[in-house]
């Protein structure tokens, strides 16, 4: 007779309590296949820890993003942000798609470039441009979006010495009816200091205003804020035309959309509290269209969204090393993925999941990684199924700024895999070695 | 290593210890363990039966057998055992 699957035993104490009508599932449902390639078989060829990437998930989040905003307003153009996920492939997908590029640094700048992204559809943000940054960009005819009063002044004289008119826009923050209010990017709208920035800029005359950015915060949860954004920057847009005659030829309402991703003490999950793509688009495109421009003649919409296109691609693929009991009798499960793979576990309550399944047991457990350090927890509690060692699991929903925030720390960076959209997998990032992380030291003679 | 006398264990996988009041659930491997327990069977009795029946090497079976006897002490569902 063929011997039964084995599952670790476990007893737990039944807990009387209030009934929840918003009672969570009590079985953890497996991810065994992403994108029909089966979990074991990416972490036999590719290692564990393995991150893995859809790009059928990727093309498909970004039309429907596209779609909720072109059927409600005429000229929409998103611009791919680098920051949060800068692997070439990734990058590359959205280009493809469609995407501009937005960056944030002359690194990022660079890897546009070589990611066959024209300069006029590079959008230059950061509080730090050096001059050779700049140079390049004047240069290249990127879309330069000013962040304090010193930037445009080096642009300024960089632009008297080149003899070309560079295209920017200023970035402006503003009070959108949400706390924090993020003031620290750009020039404030209440107390003057974006009409101080535009009217210089006009003054000069040389430099060419094109248009007007703002970032008003991340993750965000609230729609109304950004129809708060997009009525300010329409009105100064409109006061531009009023003043100088000058239309003003796109506005840049930033990203911050918000991921399904739950946040760290949040009461609902964040797939019941995240608005959906069509309230970010309906806000925005309604605030521009109702306000005093003219809707014969309105300037595009930017959006530099990031995270709510790339969270749901990723997923980060692992195996339990051990289990253990803590002092107080809980459980706790070891894990080959440590924080310093998942730098978001320090803000979401990230969902993990079996790679096989399992029966309906779950037991309150602490899931560390296997780095010696005590803050290397990616969930405090989270009810999980009996893993033993050796069991594989899928942490969804991780492909913002993980692979952009990652930290060579302990144990080396991973492989990184991309699922195309008929199957194939490729590796597009290949994992570390020590060759490479050594051939960065020097060791002085003395030392030899 | 026994389990209390009084504990009822049900076919459905709860446990209800009546000196206490408290109800346990139990998954189908630690259900058969008190099973062999309630029959005064020793730990390598139990770990020939279970590698038997199961897909575990005895190696395996005798860390999460300890885990869960531990848990049982926790729960105070085992007697005590004689100190003579």
């Amino acid at each position: 007779m063929a011997k039964k699957p084995f599952e670790r035993p476990f007893i737990k104490k039944l807990q009387a309590g209030m009934p929840s009508k918003f009672g969570m599932k009590t079985q953890a449902e497996p991810i065994t296949h992403i994108d029909e390639v089966a979990v074991p078989d990416l972490l036999a060829e590719h290692g564990s820890p393995l991150y893995v990437i859809s790009e059928r998930c990727i093309r498909e989040k970004y039309k429907k993003a596209k779609h909720a905003f072109t059927t409600r307003y005429p000229k929409v153009q998103f611009a791919w942000s680098y920051k949060t996920n800068y692997l070439d492939a990734v990058c590359r997908v959205f280009h493809q798609e469609g995407s501009w590029a937005e960056v944030v640094s002359g690194f990022e700048y660079d890897k546009a470039l070589q990611n066959g992204v024209k300069g006029s559809q590079i959008i230059f943000n950061g509080p730090d441009k050096n001059d050779e940054d700049l140079k390049k960009a004047i240069e290249n005819d990127s879309l330069i979006h000013i962040d304090h009063f010193d930037e445009m002044y080096s642009i300024i004289a960089i632009a008297e010495n080149s003899g070309k008119r560079p295209k920017v826009a200023i970035r402006v923050n503003m009070d959108t009816g949400i706390y924090p209010m993020w003031d620290r990017f750009g020039f404030n709208y209440e107390n003057g200091d974006a009409w101080d920035a535009i009217n210089r800029i006009m003054i000069s005359e040389k430099l060419e205003l094109v248009g007007l950015h703002t970032h008003i915060g991340t993750y965000m949860l609230a729609s109304n804020a950004y129809k708060v954004a997009a009525g300010k920057l329409a009105d100064l847009a409109y006061g531009i035309e009023r003043k100088y005659g000058v239309n003003i030829k796109y506005l840049d309402l930033g990203g911050g959309f918000a991921s399904n991703n739950t946040l760290k003490g949040a009461y609902y999950p964040g797939s019941d509290t995240v608005p959906s793509v069509d309230e970010y688009a309906e806000a925005i495109s309604s605030a521009i269209i109702n306000s005093e421009l003219n809707p014969r003649n309105l300037p595009t919409l930017i959006l530099e969204s990031g995270r709510a296109l790339i969270d749901d691609a990723g997923y980060l693929l692992g195996t339990v090393i051990a289990n253990k009991r803590l002092s107080n009798g809980n459980r706790a499960t070891i894990v080959d993925v440590g924080i310093n793979l998942l730098f978001t576990s320090f803000w979401y309550e990230h969902e993990i999941y079996p790679a096989a399944p399992v029966s309906e047991h779950m037991e309150e457990t602490t899931i560390y990684g296997p780095l010696c350090m005590n803050i290397d927890v990616l969930r405090e509690a989270i009810a999980f199924p009996l893993l033993k060692k050796g069991d594989q699991f899928v942490v969804k929903r991780i492909g913002a700024y993980n692979m952009t925030q990652w930290m060579q720390f302990i144990t080396l960076r991973p492989n990184v895999t991309l699922i195309d959209t008929s199957g194939k997998v490729h590796v597009i990032r290949k994992e570390e070695n020590m060759e490479l992380i050594r051939q960065q030291e020097l060791i002085p003679e003395h030392l030899k | 290593m026994q389990i209390k006398k009084n504990i009822a264990i049900s076919e459905t996988g709860f446990v209800f210890n009546p000196t206490t009041g408290d109800s346990y659930s139990i998954n189908q491997v630690g259900q058969e363990i008190l099973g062999y327990l309630g029959e005064n069977k020793s730990p390598d009795e139990i770990t020939s039966l279970m590698t038997r029946d199961y897909e575990i090497d005895p190696q395996s079976f005798e860390k999460y057998f300890y885990d869960f006897i531990s848990m049982l002490k926790q729960f105070e569902l085992l007697e005590l055992e004689n100190e003579n």
